[in-house]
Order: C-alpha cells, then sequence, then structure tokens
C-alpha cells in the first residue's frame, strides 16, 4: 500500500497550519469591519450628518486593503485540501465539500459581487441603496464563514455521516444534522463575534492613536466610540461563547478537552481548573508547580457538579480498546473491497465501522494488521493523545487576551462616553500596542482547535497522518518554499499600505486636518460617471 | 431513469455550466490583464482598463472557486485525485492567481511607476498563466492522466510536471488564452473609448480568427487521438472506480463516438464558429456589446464541444483505464447532490440575478480624469 512517508505528512502539516493561520489573519478583520462600516454608514442615512459618510469611506479603504489578501490567501485554502489532502477529500469529500460548495454560492458570490459596489458605487447607487449594498457585503462574509464552520465542525464531531465500504469513503445521511451540529452553531458564533471583536479593536486602537496626537479628532472619536460600544459588546459575547464551545468539546472531544485542561489523571467530579500547569508530554505529567481553582473546570464544562472528567491516561487506555475493535473491521474491509461479494465481510466491517479509524491510526505501525504487537497498539493508542503543552497554553492565552481586551475596551467605551474623547488620556498612547491583540488570540484560538483535534483530520473517522497526499519530499519542499516567499512580499507590501494609509488618515477630506471647522467639503468627486 | 442517475447526469452538466461560467467570467477578467500592457499605453488608460473590470473582478473569480468548490462537492474523488496528480501545475495556477486580487488592489495605490509596473506584469502573468493552464488541462483531460488507485482509494499518479506540455496540451492552451483575450478586450471595447478602444478592437480582431484556427486544428487532431470507450459501467449504483466488471478500451477517434451516435451533437462546433465568426465582424463593426455575447456562446460551443465528446468519461486514465473517473463512478452519494441541487436551484439564478445588476449599476464608459480623480479606484 502506498502511504505518505512520515516527513510528508509532517511538512503537509506545517503548509496547511502556515497557510489556513496566514489566511486567518485576514478573516476576522473583514467579518468585524464590514459590520461597523455598515453601522457607520446608517448612521449617515439616518441622520445625514456627512462626517459618518467619511468614517465609512476612510475605514472601507482599510478594509479594502484588508480584504485583497483575504481573498488571495482564500484561494489557497480552496485548493489544499485537494493538492495536499487527497486521501482525506476523497474520504469525506461526499460531506465536506457540500458545505464549501454553497460558501460559494450563498456567501461568498454576494460578498464579492457586492464589495465591488461598495467600493466603486458610492455615485452610482442611491444613498439607501449603497447601504443595502454594504450590509449585503457584511452578511456574505458572515455566511461565509457559518459554512466554513460548518465544514469544520465535521472535522471535530464527524455527525450525520456513515462509511460507505462499496465506495470507501464516509457519506452524508442528515445534512440538518451537519448544519446543526452542536460544534458548527457554537463555533460559528464564537468566530463571528471574535472577528467583531477584531474589527472593534482595530478601529478603537486606531482612533486612540489619532486621538493622542491630536489628529482627525472628529473622525477619531466617533470612530473610537462606536468600536468601543461595538467591542465591548462582541467581547462578552466571544467569552460567553467560548464556554459553550468548551462544553460542547467536552462531550464531542474528550481528548481536546484533557489537553487544554492539562489533566492527565481522572479527578473527582467537580474537578479543578488548572490556571497555571506546566505539561510534559514526554512525561505525562504536569512538571514543577500547578495553581488550581478548585471545582471550576468541573463546572464551566459539564454544567454540573457530578460528571467526571475523564483524564489523559484513562482516555489512552479507552483508545487501545478501540484500536483492538477496530483491527477486524479494517482487515474485513480489505477483504470485502478485493471481492464486493463476500457478504460476511460486509457485515464485519459494519459491526466495526466506528473503530475503523482506530484501526487506520495503527496501520502507520503496523502496515500488516494481522500481526500488530501490543507495543504497536501502545504506541497508536499514545498517538490519540493531542499535543497537550501547546494545546494548554495557546487555550490560555487566548483567554488571556480575550480579558486584557475586555478591561481595555470596557475602559475605552466608558471614556468616551463620560469625556467625550476630548481629555487626553493615558490610554490613549498605549492604545496602538494592543492592535495585535485580537488576531494573536484568533490565531490560538484556531491552534488550539485545531492542534487539540490531533491526531485526527476527522475526529475518531480519519488519522491525519493516512489523510495527506502521497507527494515526494521534494515537491513539498518546493511548496513550501514557493508559499513563503509569496506569502513573504504580500505581507510586507500590506503591512507598508495599511501603515502608510493608517498614517495618511481621512486625509484632505477630514475638516479638522484643513482647520475647516465644521464645514466639510463635497467628498465624492462625481467618479466614474455614466454615460448618457 | 433512476434518480440517482439523472442527479449524477444533471451535475456533470452544472459542472459544465461552472465551467463555463468560469470560462466566460473570469477569462474575461484575464483576457484584460493579458493585453493590459499591450492595450495602454500610459498609466491613465491601464488604469481605466484595470477600472472597467475593477468593481467586478472579484464577483467573477468566484465563479472560479464555486468550480472548485462543486467539484469538491458534487465529484469529491476528481477533485482528490486531480489536484494533487497536478500538484506542481496547480500550485503554478494558484501562485498566479494570488497576485491578482493583490495586483488589482495595490497597483494603484502608489503613485511610483516602478511600482505600477511591476504590478502591470504581474497583472499579465496572472492573466495569460491560468489561462493556458485551464486549456492545457482539458487538453490533458482528452488524452487522459497517468494514475491508479489503491485498494483504499489513495490515488497515485505517475506522470511528471513537464509531461503535462504536451503539444496538444498546449495547442489547446493558446486556445483558451486566445479566447480570454477576444473576451477581455470586448469588455474594454464596451466601457472605453479613443486610443485603448482602438487597440483592443485591432486586439479583438486578430484573436477572434486566431482561436477559429487553433479550435480547427484541435478538432482535427482528436481525430487522431487515442479516445476512450467505456462498458459494463453501473449508471446507477454507488461511487467505486474500483468496479470489476468495467472494461475501458482505447481506440483512435473513440471520441467522435457520441457524434456518430447523436449527429445533433455538432451543433455544438458549429455554435463556436458562429459566435467567433460573427463576434469578429461585430467587433470590427464596433458593436462590441453583441461581440462580447457571441464570444460568450463561442466559450459554451468550445466546452461543449469537449464535454459531449468525452462523456461519460470526465477523467480518463491513460496508466489504468478501467479505473478511469466517469459520470457513473466519480460522483458524490445521491443524498449529497439532491441537497447540493436544492441550494443551486435557489442560488444561481439569484447570482445571475445580482451580478447583471451590478454590471447594470456600473454600466457606461470610464475616463482617465474619472479615475485619477477617485481615491477608492484601482
Amino acid at each position: 500500500m502506498v502511504v505518505p512517508s512520515d516527513t510528508v505528512v509532517d511538512l503537509s502539516r506545517w503548509q496547511f497550519a502556515a497557510t489556513a493561520l496566514y489566511h486567518f489573519l485576514f478573516v476576522p478583520l473583514t467579518l468585524g469591519l464590514s459590520f461597523i462600516l455598515a453601522a457607520m454608514e446608517t448612521v449617515y442615512v439616518t441622520t445625514g450628518r456627512v462626517i459618518y459618510k467619511d468614517m465609512a469611506r476612510f475605514w472601507s479603504k482599510l478594509f479594502a486593503i484588508n480584504f485583497a489578501l483575504g481573498v488571495a490567501t482564500g484561494l489557497t485554502m480552496e485548493f489544499e485540501f485537494g493538492t495536499n489532502w487527497s486521501f482525506y477529500s476523497h474520504y469525506v469529500g461526499d460531506i465536506f465539500g457540500a458545505p464549501l460548495a454553497i460558501e460559494g454560492l450563498m456567501a461568498f458570490f454576494m460578498e464579492s459581487t457586492f464589495v465591488g459596489l461598495m467600493l466603486f458605487g458610492w455615485d452610482r447607487l442611491g444613498k439607501a441603496g449603497h447601504l443595502a449594498v454594504t450590509f449585503l457585503v457584511a452578511l456574505g462574509s458572515n455566511l461565509s464563514a457559518l459554512w466554513i464552520l460548518v465544514a469544520n465542525g465535521f472535522m471535530q464531531d464527524p455527525v450525520g455521516a456513515a462509511f460507505n465500504p462499496v465506495s470507501q469513503r464516509m457519506e452524508l445521511l442528515s445534512f440538518f444534522d451537519l448544519l446543526f451540529s452542536h460544534d458548527a452553531q457554537s463555533k460559528f458564533v464564537h468566530t463571528s463575534i471574535a472577528g467583531y471583536v477584531t474589527g472593534a479593536m482595530f478601529v478603537v486602537t486606531i482612533s486612540a492613536w489619532y486621538l493622542s496626537k491630536g489628529r482627525h479628532v472628529e473622525i477619531a472619536r466617533r470612530s473610537l466610540r462606536m468600536g468601543a460600544l461595538f467591542g465591548v459588546f462582541s467581547v462578552i459575547g466571544v467569552i460567553t461563547l467560548g464556554d459553550a464551545l468548551g462544553f460542547v468539546a467536552g462531550s464531542a472531544q474528550p481528548t481536546k478537552l484533557a489537553a487544554m485542561e492539562g489533566m492527565w489523571e481522572t479527578e473527582p467530579a467537580p474537578a479543578p481548573l488548572k490556571l497555571i500547569a506546566f505539561p510534559s508530554d514526554r512525561e505525562q505529567r504536569n512538571l514543577g508547580p500547578t495553581v488550581e481553582l478548585p471545582g471550576v473546570a468541573g463546572i464551566l464544562i459539564t454544567h454540573s457538579l457530578d460528571k467526571e472528567l475523564p483524564g489523559i491516561k484513562e482516555l489512552e487506555q479507552r483508545a487501545a480498546g478501540r484500536i483492538r475493535n477496530g483491527i477486524p473491521g479494517l482487515l474485513a474491509l480489505q477483504r470485502f473491497r478485493a471481492n464486493p461479494d463476500d457478504l460476511a465481510a460486509l457485515a464485519t466491517v459494519k459491526e466495526h465501522e466506528a473503530d475503523l479509524g482506530y484501526a487506520m491510526l495503527l496501520l502507520r505501525y503496523a502496515p500488516d494488521l494481522s500481526r500488530a504487537t501490543e507495543a504497536q497498539i501502545a504506541r497508536a493508542a499514545r498517538d490519540t493523545i493531542p499535543p497537550v503543552w501547546a494545546t494548554f497554553w495557546s487555550f490560555r492565552l487566548m483567554i488571556g487576551l480575550a480579558f486584557l481586551m475586555l478591561i481595555y475596551l470596557i475602559a475605552m467605551a466608558t471614556y468616551s462616553l463620560s469625556k467625550q474623547c476630548v481629555a487626553q488620556n493615558f490610554l490613549l498612547k498605549f492604545s496602538i500596542w494592543l492592535l495585535p491583540a485580537p488576531f494573536l488570540a484568533s490565531e490560538l484560538g484556531w491552534l488550539t482547535a485545531e492542534l487539540g483535534r490531533q491526531p485526527w483530520t476527522v475526529y475518531e473517522r480519519l488519522p491525519t497522518w493516512i489523510s495527506a497526499s502521497t507527494h515526494s519530499t521534494g515537491y513539498m519542499i518546493f511548496s513550501l518554499l514557493g508559499f513563503t516567499l509569496i506569502y513573504l512580499v504580500f505581507i510586507i507590501i500590506e503591512m507598508f499600505l495599511m501603515v502608510k494609509f493608517v498614517r495618511q488618515g481621512p486625509g484632505q477630506h477630514d475638516p479638522v486636518s484643513h482647520g475647516g471647522g465644521g464645514m466639510h467639503p463635497v467628498l465624492s468627486q462625481p467618479v466614474l460617471q455614466r454615460e448618457e | 431513469m433512476e434518480l440517482y442517475v439523472a442527479m449524477k447526469v444533471l451535475w456533470w452538466l452544472l459542472l459544465g455550466v461552472l465551467l463555463m461560467g468560469l470560462a466566460i467570467m473570469v477569462g474575461m477578467d484575464m483576457g484584460v490583464g493579458t493585453i493590459l500592457r499591450y492595450v495602454g499605453r500610459t498609466d491613465g488608460e491601464r488604469r481605466v482598463a484595470i477600472n472597467i473590470i475593477g468593481p467586478h473582478w472579484d464577483g467573477n473569480q468566484v465563479w472560479f472557486i464555486l468550480g472548485g468548490g462543486a467539484i469538491f462537492a458534487a465529484w469529491p474523488v476528481i477533485y482528490a485525485t486531480a489536484f494533487s496528480g497536478l500538484y506542481v501545475v496547480m500550485l503554478l495556477l494558484l501562485w498566479t492567481m494570488i497576485i491578482r486580487p493583490v495586483g488589482f488592489e495595490y497597483r494603484s495605490k502608489l503613485p511610483s511607476a516602478t511600482w505600477r509596473n511591476a504590478w502591470d506584469w504581474g497583472l499579465f502573468v496572472s492573466g495569460l498563466v491560468p489561462m493556458v493552464v485551464f486549456g492545457a488541462a482539458i487538453g490533458n483531460t482528452l488524452q487522459g492522466f497517468p494514475y491508479h488507485f489503491e485498494w483504499n482509494m489513495a490515488s497515485v499518479y505517475s506522470g511528471s510536471f513537464l509531461a503535462l506540455f504536451n503539444p496538444f496540451a498546449i495547442l489547446c492552451g493558446l486556445l483558451s488564452v486566445s479566447l480570454s483575450v477576444y473576451m477581455g478586450a470586448a469588455m474594454v471595447m464596451n466601457r472605453s473609448e479613443g486610443a485603448l478602444y482602438e487597440r483592443c478592437r485591432r486586439v479583438l480582431v486578430l484573436a477572434g480568427p486566431l482561436a477559429l484556427v487553433l479550435f480547427s486544428i484541435g478538432g482535427i487532431w482528436v481525430a487522431f487521438l487515442q479516445g476512450y470507450s467505456l462498458s459494463g459501467a453501473t449508471p446507477g449504483a454507488d461511487a467505486n472506480p474500483l468496479d470489476p466488471h468495467v472494461v475501458v478500451q482505447l481506440s483512435r477517434g473513440a471520441w467522435f463516438a457520441n457524434y456518430r451516435a447523436l449527429p445533433a451533437l455538432w451543433l455544438l462546433p458549429l455554435l463556436t464558429y458562429a459566435g467567433i465568426g460573427m463576434g469578429t465582424l461585430a467587433g470590427r463593426a464596433g458593436r462590441s456589446h453583441l461581440a462580447w455575447w457571441l464570444g460568450a456562446l463561442a466559450w459554451i460551443g468550445v466546452l461543449g464541444t469537449v464535454g459531449a465528446a468525452m462523456f461519460p468519461f470526465m477523467m480518463p486514465s491513460s496508466s489504468n483505464p478501467a479505473q478511469s473517473l466517469t459520470v457513473w463512478n466519480a460522483s458524490s452519494s445521491e443524498h449529497t447532490l439532491i441537497w447540493m441541487t436544492l441550494w443551486t436551484a435557489v442560488f444561481v439564478p439569484a447570482i445571475l440575478a445580482y451580478t447583471s445588476w451590478a454590471f447594470w449599476v456600473m454600466r457606461g464608459k470610464v475616463r482617465t480624469e474619472q479615475v485619477e480623480g477617485d481615491d477608492h479606484a484601482y
């Protein structure tokens, strides 16, 4: 049997993680900023105050710079399942492909068509028409997130599907189960609200920077207030939904949860929450001192006082049992594939269906399953534990950043409401240093979710190692170098333009920078005028 | 006919529609990229050309994304096999394509001539290369790809990267480029005037006949290619490319078998000739909107001609023909196809409606001084 080499699997994982994390630098800002643009424009349309139109136009320029790279790097994601994870694509494409295609049909088409009108159509559309277009961009980008996370939800908790031995893949049984998967739904809300936090932090920190320099005051203080209020509600939402997600993971993905909590042993309910610990994946214990809050993890995750949370070592033992149970299933599948009339083999496959994925884990160490040793089974069982150290700390850093942003945004909201943004404040100077926080938190959230899912691409159904395409190491080095080079050039250009246009500010249209007081010059040149 | 068989055929047709949408809409934008440096001699002219497609390229590109998504959802094994087997080609396609969004958005953000010139080359590459690859991919599909499957459906590709650029594939690539250039030129003509307009007209009048010549040579060439013919398949069965009852035979001229069985199919190549022939005349006479629509019909003719020749083959295997991927053995499950059909029935009409509206809103000529006065323009 041809399988990808360990090196190729590792390089494929690095490539996917790097390109996905890179893509995810741009997505949350699009999700959040699109709604903030819509909010600013709504104020403009309902009150007729032109400054809100200037705000929308200024922030939409930065939106466009970010959006271009989001679109460009999103293309990579669509290619990569096929190019680098071909076994995966065949094995679950029947289910996983559908939400991706629907995303294109329903959401991305809408977002992309209307973003052109949003940026180019100021003078072509009436006020209400343009506002509707802006809302459709925001709606489209958020619906995109929904379908992408429905697809991702299937990887975390494969509901609504079953294995078909004839086509040798998993097939969709219930579209509703797929769409309303608890993981997908709570993660969609968590992720899109994380995007709103990102949009809010972007607007607030940059506006605060203008205020600290005394530049573009009129636009900056209004932007800051809108951003801060939107941000406070969003960050509270993101934390609440994060808790819901933990609850979902607790039942669907016990290994991820145990890794997030650094729980090596099963502890009596309700389990304590480890604030600080130093998990060692090699020694399977927490090194050094541990700071714990008694009972908190059990209550947060199970929403009860008496439900036990299984520890990593216990989960590893259970996995070994499932591997043993999967072996006859996978062997029977091989017989059935060779001879489609072997109904006895088919019955055996059906009986062991739930554990076929576990047997595939073992395939890595025992290519001939009929001669697998206990040592090989133990090795495969050890693989079912995700990287604990990395999952534990990604999770904690993400939460730490969320609370930091909560405090900051509450402070800024209070400042913008009580002081009307006229007084100088030490927070203004310090603000710009917090701009990376939401981006970092999003990346850490992705890491927690996807590292915690390991060693599976589809939880308990399909191992990561067998999902990869069987490329040569040379091909993988070639593609990694290419991506590194192109993405590096892109990010340098993007950051350069972003910084340039932030520094430049709302430009000549801003009345304050011209000392024009309340008067406002006519902003919109009749550009791209239609010919009669 | 069983529902599942009907669904498979429907999704074969829908994939064709998406590929046509991709070729017409993305091809047009890429054609503009390809001819940009020739038809636009000044920065102002180039900006006009870019801004003509500026409000639409992103929406148009979704035809490409949707094409990929539909292959993944409706033909997952083709997505898996083709994308991984053609690794280097796919990277070439991807890396050139991702220059485009960035190129459009960032090109005119700085006044430096070097900066803009570099992005113009970027737009040229990201217009030309993907269209060559698109055509070459179709050319290679007609010849079959060297791949086979293991018992567990892991696909193994045994061909080389360079073998994909064989003479027939290059011919198809050039055909695809000339049609995309034709469409790009027609689009710029629709919304420009003066020297830019005149140069585009010259390009269109050259690209049209060139496409016809390449299409004709391609047709004769296919008659001498080894075509594939299928027997023993069960159209309504669960998708299984390893079905032992399937027999695939190769013979010269077999790609014409469908045309012999159903002569009405000759209307498809005829549509190509009529579309390009009349379109070129219309373009020369300055009727660029008509030329654009006739060019779109020609694309439908070209892709329809290939599809009709190959049915039910979708991705033939040259190294293990019995494992060739066909309409019958490569689709998603019935359940998935039904759901996808429902979503498509709702959203494709909506997409066509709002895309048309977007073009209507942005209609009319674009002028240099307008572009230069707008800080949102590309």
